[in-house]
């Protein structure tokens, strides 16, 4: 019996990287890269995206070869569900009661999208969209149902509005803050978003809850609201957030707060198992230090990067990596580079057909959303965190600068 | 298939068949082949897939345009005439045999 390796529960970005970075920095070992999923891991943005107007084949949205798990030496086990980790004997167990034992361990679980015990949640038709089987089955059903109702909106539901809207469904969206992303951009971002979906015909009812759904024989109606409206639906998606899944590693008894909780280092309360992504909740320079659980794939692959070579026990450096997110709505991209967080000045470069919010705190750059202005977010990519030596006024005064500029500069 | 030469800064090469109509990015991607990023995974967002393409192919290749043109505006290494993203390229018959240079570094 070969002496156990290391064992990663997820199989999507985080997990991914996880094993390569563990096998490019040296490790010797087995890697078994375990995922609940069917499939090899794929890529998830297209799917609120273009897959919905025109779903891609399996190898279309792979997002590793056969040859790069082949030439790696990560044995995938798909179809394979952990039920629990057995931290003392150092093993996890399937579903089947099988068990694979470790050396080190890396929780790659990433997070489930909420779906409330609401009356009526059940019936045929009321959808979630995280994995190529959601985005199947929505795209599935789109046929004759013109009506779609959107619960949320944050990305996910914003985009898929804007997939919809373009093939021709009519669009609802219900979002309980009285803003767009209220969570994720500032509001002069949120104003303008809001107004692109107008424009395109989306209803969108901010303020606005949801307290139940009705159906016929078994299908989707129509949505209640808090306000007692009755919105018509031939589908609804729940789109009102994720849940980090956290459940294996707070049954193992792993210290977990909204997520499993990490160190710099991607290290768990256990020194043989780390975790990343989705799942993870870690203080964050670019949150002043704050506990913050990141959903994005480019958290998710660097995360897994330093989560796999501490895997390997190779050397590492503190996770760092500026935060950054893109949405693609319309012919619109929104990218965003840093987080909004706490209090900042804010200051706006460019014009109405492109632009860069650009958020102070102090003299730090903190946070830069960008509007079809992909130069800008860039440059802003490079230097998020850094003194940049001016103030809020002074770059708002700087008629046509470019972060590009100061990017060189610096 | 079309035949692609990915070459590495400092001059590793690795020829691969593509599907035709697959991005030399996501070529690079599926193939394990380091050097190229392709964070974003191709929707043109992150400029980190950068590549040299081979001269002679250079007007085979149509010429980046909009966000392709911003971003390259911000890639990590030197920009250079031949500079493009690599989930911009499309493999087809038309580029056979090309060869493309990754830069030393995409961040």
């Amino acid at each position: 019996m070969p002496a156990p390796g290391l064992v990663i529960i997820g199989g999507s970005y985080a997990g991914i990287q996880m094993a390569a970075s563990a096998r490019d920095s040296g490790y010797q070992g087995s890697i078994h890269l375990v995922s609940a999923e069917p499939l090899p891991g794929y890529q998830r943005p297209p799917l609120s995206k273009t897959f919905l107007a025109e779903p891609s084949p399996e190898y279309g949205v792979a997002l590793r070869a056969e040859a790069f798990y082949r030439n790696k030496k990560i044995t995938l086990l798909l179809g394979s569900r952990v039920a629990q980790i057995d931290r003392a004997a150092h093993y996890v167990q399937f579903a089947n009661g099988e068990v694979l034992p470790y050396d080190r361990l890396g929780l790659a679980t990433g997070a489930r999208p909420i779906r409330p015990s609401l009356p009526g949640v059940d019936l045929a038709g009321v959808l979630t969209l995280r994995t190529l089987e959601d985005a199947r089955r929505l795209h599935g059903e789109l046929a004759d149902q013109p009506r779609v109702v959107i619960v949320g909106g944050g990305f996910i539901g914003l985009e898929t509005a804007a997939s919809l809207r373009k093939l021709g469904h009519l669009v609802t969206i219900v979002e309980r803050a009285d803003r767009l992303l209220a969570r994720a951009v500032s509001v002069p971002l949120s104003e303008r978003l809001l107004s692109e979906h107008l424009d395109a015909g989306v209803d969108v009812l901010l303020s606005e809850g949801v307290v139940g759904f009705e159906g016929e024989s078994g299908r989707i109606r129509s949505v209640i609201t808090l306000t007692g409206q009755t919105l018509d639906a031939d589908i609804v998606l729940m789109a009102i957030g994720a849940s980090p899944r956290d459940e294996l590693a707070r049954d193992a008894g792993l210290d977990c707060s909204n997520g499993v909780v990490v160190d710099e280092y991607c290290r768990t309360s256990d020194p043989h198992i780390v975790a990343a992504g989705d799942c993870a909740v870690h203080r964050n320079l670019h949150a002043d230090g704050d506990y913050v659980r990141i959903e994005s794939v480019p958290h998710a692959t660097e995360h897994g990067r330093t989560a796999g070579r501490t895997l390997a026990g190779a050397s590492n450096e503190p996770y760092a990596a500026v935060p950054w997110f893109w949405s693609d709505q319309y012919d619109i991209k929104v990218q965003i580079a840093g987080l909004l967080h706490g209090e900042t000045s804010m200051v706006r470069l460019g014009d109405e057909g492109s632009f860069s919010i650009v958020h102070m705190k102090d003299n730090r750059l903190q946070a830069v959303e960008s509007f079809n202005d992909p130069i800008q977010h860039v440059a802003a990519r490079k230097l998020i965190g850094k003194p940049i030596g001016l103030t809020t006024d002074q770059i708002g005064n700087l008629a046509g600068l470019s972060l590009v500029d100061i990017t060189e500069a610096a | 298939m079309v035949n692609v030469i990915y070459r590495s800064h400092d001059g590793r090469e690795d020829a691969v068949d593509l599907d035709e109509g697959t991005t030399l990015m996501h070529g690079a991607i599926h193939n394990g082949i380091d050097g190229i990023e392709g964070e974003c995974g191709g929707s043109c967002s992150c400029a980190t897939c950068h590549v040299y393409v081979e001269e002679r192919f250079i007007d085979v290749i149509s010429a980046p345009e909009g966000f392709e043109l911003a971003l390259l505006e911000g890639v990590a290494c030197e920009r250079r005439p031949t500079s493009r993203l690599s989930c911009q390229i499309i493999a087809s018959s038309r580029i056979e045999g090309i060869v493309v240079e990754m830069p030393e570094r995409q961040y």
